[in-house]
């Protein structure tokens, strides 16, 4: 990641805190202004280019350039993990940027920048969700341009979406997409809720925290105030559902977390451990103990808390 | 001309970090609709705009986004002071303006003279802060809405009759309308139009 | 075993330094010189520019360097520092017309005022290796011969000859002459108008415009294009600083001009026509500016009223998928982790055939003592 060019220091510019210029900063805060007073809505905005690539965060990363300030504490996750290579890249970036004060604590937080989870703990009012969008407009895979879809959310016309989800209810049984499961956002704009696993859509609905998205390549931002009705879609003879596992969290034994698989062998050996790693450590740190956690342990893989 | 108003008064003494303090209590207004967040008394606002009224527009308001103002502020220093710390255009026509101030006893204009955007692009609507005399003392009006765990009680005071009536009419056009500001002082109110009135008294 | 990813960010250190390591390359060689790519490279410095929206063939040259000859990386780098520079106004409008000419030629007729001039081009050259680049110490010939006679002082451009006929469909600046607009400031709505059709193309990925040009000359949109003229070499950029209201030269820069000349039907409203595709690039780009103006015209459908059957003449698929440094992030972010979405789509995949499997075999249990009997 180049965030500062090697240039002599004579002509080196001096980058502004966080990074964006001020007239860009007001550009995004107007149009955030504008996502929280049409929770749902996506705004165009003049997306600008970062010195991260497209599709591995820049939208996140304005958001929060154009919120973060010294009171701040900031806390990015990347599959629910805070130590994902791309999650360190970001947080090191407002580190260097912003100066910005980061945590892995989910409850110490006042933004949290993601990609692809919500953290397990229960979110708090005050708190900022940034959620880094690849691709916010959920009608894209049913109707590829930018024209029509904007007519279907100015009508509140969503029966494509209806027909596209009824039709793998007959094939299937039952809904098949597993991860950005759209969202009716008070009862008036289909929303993409960003590629996280549906397991964490429940999360989004009358959430106490601010929900912030940005994508950059695509030039969007949308937001869910706090309190506000996020509705999956789904149909009364097949009721939503989220997600669940046979087995536990193998480190800390968490039983209502979304789990990763771990392949840890090549005889068909398997582990299924928390992707909130934060969570995953927190309980391990309360005592909690899953079935390999001495295992794990033991191969020095991962700190086992409990142990003096 | 009377010395004083040939002379601009300072705006944000550190641009970079007042505003950002001043858009989270902004952000806070609009996504927790009916609770006054305090902006800062950290300027000293020019004759007729309330200090929350100043800071909201040295915040968010630049040469992309055309204000508009009563003739009477316009015309004064007020005007004079936007032109300089902005870079804004001051328009004529309410309905171009991306933001504009109103006094809120005034009788005109009306919150439908400004532009409630398209039902393609409903976010390229006006911004209207609402200079009022208070939070507190007027009539008791119940809201719902995004943002609003339950129902929120606000009785902000020194509104034109009618006024509550508007804004019935501007939450009914959601996701078209304006988004309002009431402001009193170095505080601002939310009523973003998604938000309902479901009862005065 | 539970691969632990602690430890990402002395990772990520590492790989800075990998990737340093990787482009220097054998040290024994000697290290290349920024001044010497940006004039031993300067077709690829001219790609890095145009790409990069951004004309500094240092930068450029630097930006090669640096991305071990990835144009598409290099243009990158030039992006994400043309973003934090301060812009203190537009330009007065180019005149190509005042080009001072490097080459110039013309499909379209002969001879004209002004001539045919080749200039430097590999158009005619054999594609035979010149084995004797192998050795950079041997002397080379790479003097050129002046020519027998200077270049005549007026260089008209082609459409301005048809246009002065009538035969060329007119443009003229928009009401106002406003601004154009700046993609990099705003964001694209549809129907994008001609100007942010344009700036996209000259920032576009050369690649896909001359595949999608390709496509329409081969038959997936309807043009007949003609080379009106390709025109190569330096013009002045002048700026008007708002204090002294005057234009200040602010030096030269090297360009290349296509103007495509293309058949219409005309209408009940205007008389038969020829239409026109245009291109421009930075430094010495032919492929490109052709590209580029081919793809122009077929954009121009919805103007003409023409059908926009194919992906050429569909200004939301051209300008979409044309930056390459948007499409190269977003297609090089699936090797980032996905492994919470695929989690999602592996429980799903075995529950459904898990269940599949319990539902086949009732139906087998049942059939069993039918078959039986």
């Amino acid at each position: 990641m180049t965030v500062h060019q090697n240039i002599t220091d004579e002509t080196r510019p001096a980058y502004n805190y966080a990074y964006l210029d001020e007239q860009t900063k007001r550009m995004i805060r107007r149009a955030l202004l504008k996502a929280v007073a049409i929770p749902g809505y996506q705004v165009p905005f003049g997306s600008r280019e970062m010195p991260l690539a497209r599709g591995w965060g820049t939208g996140g990363i304005q958001v929060t350039a154009a919120i973060i300030g010294p009171d701040d504490t900031l806390k990015v996750i990347d599959q629910g993990a805070d130590d994902t290579t791309n999650a360190v890249s970001i947080r090191r970036f407002f580190e260097r940027t912003a100066d910005a004060r980061t945590t892995e604590a989910t409850h110490e937080a006042t933004i949290i920048q993601t990609r692809h989870r919500i953290p397990e703990a229960p979110l708090k009012a005050g708190q900022i969700m940034v959620y880094q969008v690849p691709q916010p407009e959920p009608l894209r895979k049913l109707e590829p341009h930018e024209t029509e879809t904007r007519k279907m959310h100015a009508w509140a016309e969503y029966g494509l979406m209806q027909v596209k989800l009824y039709e793998n209810i007959a094939r299937f049984g039952e809904v098949t997409t597993t991860y950005d499961y759209p969202v009716m956002v008070n009862g008036r704009y289909v929303m993409a809720p960003s590629p996280i696993p549906k397991f964490d859509n429940p999360k989004m609905q009358m959430s106490p925290a601010l929900q912030l998205f940005g994508a950059g390549r695509e030039k969007r931002i949308y937001a869910v105030p706090p309190h506000t009705s996020v509705r999956s879609l789904d149909f009364d003879d097949h009721p939503f559902r989220i997600q669940s596992w046979e087995q536990p969290c193998a480190l800390c034994g968490a039983a209502d977390s979304y789990l990763d698989e771990v392949v840890i062998d090549d005889q068909g050996g398997r582990m299924f451990v928390c992707s909130d790693s934060h969570h995953c450590e927190t309980r391990r740190a309360d005592g909690h103990r899953g079935a390999m956690l001495a295992d794990a342990s033991a191969l020095h893989l991962v700190e086992d808390e409990a142990k003096p | 001309m009377a010395p004083n108003d040939t002379l601009i008064a300072a705006g944000f003494a550190d641009p970079v970090f007042q505003s950002q303090g001043a858009f989270r209590a902004l952000l806070a207004a609009l996504s927790e609709p009916g609770l006054a967040c305090d902006l800062g008394d950290a300027i000293v606002p020019p004759a007729g705009l309330e200090a929350a009224t100043a800071v909201a527009l040295l915040t968010l308001a630049d040469y992309e986004t055309p204000i508009w103002l009563p003739a009477a502020l316009r015309d004064g220093p007020a005007g004079a002071w936007l032109r300089f710390h902005c870079g804004t255009a001051l328009v004529d026509d309410p309905a171009r303006a991306a933001f504009v101030m109103i006094d809120g006893a005034a009788p005109e204009p009306r919150l439908a003279a400004f532009n409630a955007g398209d039902d393609q692009f409903p976010d390229r609507s006006t911004t209207v802060l609402i200079q009022c005399a208070g939070f507190e003392g007027g009539e008791a009006v119940t809201l719902e809405g995004p943002g609003i765990a339950g129902q929120r009680s606000i009785a902000p005071i020194g509104l034109r009759p009618g006024f509550w009536a508007e804004v019935e009419d501007n939450a009914a056009v959601y996701p078209l309308g304006v988004d309002l500001l009431l402001v009193h002082g170095a505080q601002v109110l939310g009523l973003p139009r998604s938000t309902q009135i479901v009862g005065t008294r | 075993m539970y691969v632990a990813v602690k430890g990402g960010e002395a990772a990520i250190l590492a790989t800075h330094d990998l990737v340093a390591e990787a482009r220097r390359g054998d040290e024994s060689v000697p290290e290349l010189g920024v001044a010497q790519i940006r004039e031993q490279l300067g077709l690829a410095c001219g790609r890095v520019m145009n790409e990069g929206s951004l004309y500094d063939p240092d930068l450029a040259a630097l930006a090669l360097k640096q991305a071990q000859g990835d144009a598409i990386e290099a243009a990158f780098l030039m992006r994400a520092y043309r973003t934090t520079l301060p812009r203190f106004g537009s330009s007065e409008p180019l005149d190509t017309a005042r080009m001072a000419i490097r080459r110039r030629v013309s499909a379209t007729y002969k001879d004209l005022p002004g001539g045919q001039v080749l200039g430097p081009t590999y158009d005619y050259t054999h594609r035979l290796f010149d084995f004797s680049l192998m050795d950079e110490t041997a002397p080379s010939e790479t003097q050129a011969r002046p020519a027998a006679q200077p270049l005549d002082a007026s260089m008209p451009r082609v459409p301005d000859i048809l246009g002065a006929e009538g035969l060329m469909e007119e443009e003229a600046p928009p009401a106002g002459d406003p601004r154009p607009f700046d993609l990099t400031r705003e964001p694209v709505t549809f129907p994008a108008e001609r100007d942010v059709r344009l700036q996209a193309m000259a920032r576009g990925d050369e690649g896909f415009l001359l595949g999608l040009g390709y496509s329409v000359q081969r038959g997936f949109g309807g043009n007949h294009p003609f080379v009106g003229e390709i025109r190569v070499g330096e013009v002045a950029v002048e700026y008007v600083p708002e204090e002294l209201g005057f234009a200040v030269d602010l030096g030269d820069i090297t360009l290349t001009e296509c103007q495509m000349v293309n058949q219409f039907a005309g209408s009940k409203e205007v008389p038969p026509q020829f239409t026109r595709g245009y291109g421009l690039s930075f430094g010495h780009s032919e492929r490109k500016a052709m590209s580029m103006s081919l793809v122009d015209r077929a954009l121009k459908c919805r103007e003409f009223g023409e059908a926009a059957t194919y992906p050429a003449q569909q200004d939301e698929f051209v300008l979409y998928h044309s930056d390459n440094v948007e499409a190269a992030g977003f297609v090089e972010h699936l090797k980032l982790p996905h492994y919470v979405d695929f989690q999602g789509e592996l429980e799903l995949i075995r529950r459904i055939r898990k269940e599949r499997e319990q539902r086949l075999a009732e139906q087998q249990s049942e059939a069993l003592p039918e078959a039986a009997e």
